[in-house]
């Protein structure tokens, strides 16, 4: 049986996430938790996360979750979902500049306020359902046909410092990250729970993953 | 550039019902929220916004329960709005299964109201929803002035100042209603939709007067709108969300199909 831990560190409702897992696997058992016990005997970790990077970090070091994340980081299948995504990199420029897990060597960007070819202008937070390209064959895109759309909400996006880390990508206007792997690592800009068909597929996908990439 | 442009059925909600009369033939219990919330995720529609249109203290208790059942099946994003004035409203409707509140009246009454919410819970679920007449006369340049309690008292605020002032209060997105259009089946009020649209940085919902398909594509083409929103063109079974997808990307606008 699959024992998923949900990391609970008060940035966001949860319940989308747990509820999506639930539906894609009535087998597994999934714990909202802040528990580094519970979290270290789980098989699969999911980080998600909405919110602000400072709030997130300080949390995280009050609920003294930093080094139990950056541990199963290395062992299981581990899932970040936006800012869940965004607080693996090295650096965010949200709030002045903040320190981040440097799990992916790179920094946290905003959009920049532009205009579209239309010359309409192009509104942040991107919000809304962009086409993700799929630019490396990760398990966790199985049965998800390529530029299939999921919901993004958010400000700021990932600028990892290697290409080879991104497994896909979504334009606003110009290309950025939409998900990153490495290992035993998957880390999604957009959000699976809140991206029906598409989204649940992948959080199946993880489910059933045995880390490798 | 492949944002989609976004369909958002509305569903008026008192009591636990949706009431303005939802009609599909094929459902069993065409006011049941749940029900109806599902059929709209069949159809595409792109997100679901619930507005609790009597938000007593009773209703919304109850609302809790829609939103909780709801997000329990439907998996794409849920805004909830009318009676959100604390941000213990807001924690209860986030916890309860919501993505995005959306806040009216409170805002007119106390602005940090909006500041205190988006630092609490981020920008990206505070929705603030403003209700506009056009208080100018056909000689005058247009004005459009910010009304609550259901479009019946004036402020004299004006309504494109109030949305820029709410957006560096730190709004996440401006759904915006025109009262002059609301029920009239006569399309949006392009002008105003497209005030405000350009003013701001975040995503503009459009919303009232929408009776025909082309009026969800004028809203945005000509109107400027990220987003539209709509309740008896759905509800009557008139149209589906998926037809309306159709129409709009026969027209150029990228939409989720």
């Amino acid at each position: 049986m699959r024992r998923i831990a949900v990391i609970d560190y008060g940035m966001g409702n949860l319940r989308s996430v747990s509820k999506a897992l639930e539906t894609v696997s009535k087998q597994s058992s999934i714990k909202i938790t802040a528990d580094p016990q519970v979290i270290q005997a789980a098989s699969h970790i999911v980080f998600p996360g909405v919110g602000a990077i400072r709030d997130c970090m300080l949390e995280l070091k009050n609920l003294e979750l930093i080094e139990v994340i950056t541990q199963v980081a290395r062992e299981k299948p581990f899932l970040g979902i936006c800012l869940g995504m965004q607080a693996l990199l090295s650096r965010s420029e949200e709030n002045s500049g903040i320190d981040t897990l440097n799990i992916f060597p790179g920094n946290v960007k905003h959009f920049d306020i532009t205009t579209d070819k239309m010359g309409q202008r192009l509104k942040v937070p991107h919000m809304g359902w962009n086409k993700v390209k799929q630019t490396y064959k990760h398990p966790l895109w199985n049965n998800i046909e390529q530029d299939s759309r999921f919901y993004f909400v958010h400000s700021y996006f990932a600028s990892p410092d290697s290409d080879d880390v991104i497994a896909g990508t979504s334009d606003y206007p110009d290309s950025f990250a939409a998900a990153l792997y490495r290992d035993n690592i998957f880390a999604a800009q957009f959000h699976p729970e809140k991206s029906q068909r598409s989204g649940l597929q992948l959080l199946e996908n993880f489910v059933n993953w045995d880390g490798q990439s | 550039m492949s944002l989609a442009k976004r369909i958002i059925p509305c569903l008026d909600v008192d009591d636990g019902r949706v009431v303005k009369g939802v009609q599909f033939v094929d459902i069993r219990d065409a006011g049941d929220p749940i029900e109806v919330a599902k059929r709209y995720d069949l159809q595409g529609a792109d997100e679901i916004t619930f507005l609790d249109i009597t938000a007593t203290h009773h209703d919304r208790d109850t609302m809790l329960h829609v939103v909780e059942a709801v997000a329990s099946q439907v998996f794409i994003p849920l805004t909830v709005g009318g009676g959100i004035r604390t941000v213990d409203d807001i924690r209860r409707m986030l916890n309860a299964g919501a993505d995005k509140v959306g806040i009216n009246s409170a805002a007119v009454k106390n602005p940090e109201f909006v500041k205190e919410a988006a630092e609490k819970f981020g920008s990206q679920c505070i929705v603030v929803a403003i209700d506009a007449k056009k208080v100018s006369t056909d000689e005058e340049l247009d004005k459009w002035e910010i009304f609550t309690h259901g479009g019946r008292q004036p402020t004299g605020i004006d309504a494109i100042e109030w949305a820029k002032k709410m957006v560096t209060y730190g709004a996440g997105e401006i759904l915006l209603t025109s009262m002059d259009k609301d029920g009239t089946k006569s399309g949006f009020d392009l002008e105003l939709t497209k005030a405000v649209s350009d003013a701001v940085d975040v995503p503009v919902i459009a919303s009232g007067g929408v009776g025909k398909l082309q009026d969800l594509t004028d809203g945005i083409k000509l109107g400027h709108a990220d987003a539209v929103l709509a309740a008896s063109i759905f509800h009557f079974g008139e149209h589906t969300v998926g037809e309306a997808k159709q129409q709009m990307a026969s027209q150029g606008i990228e939409v989720r199909l």
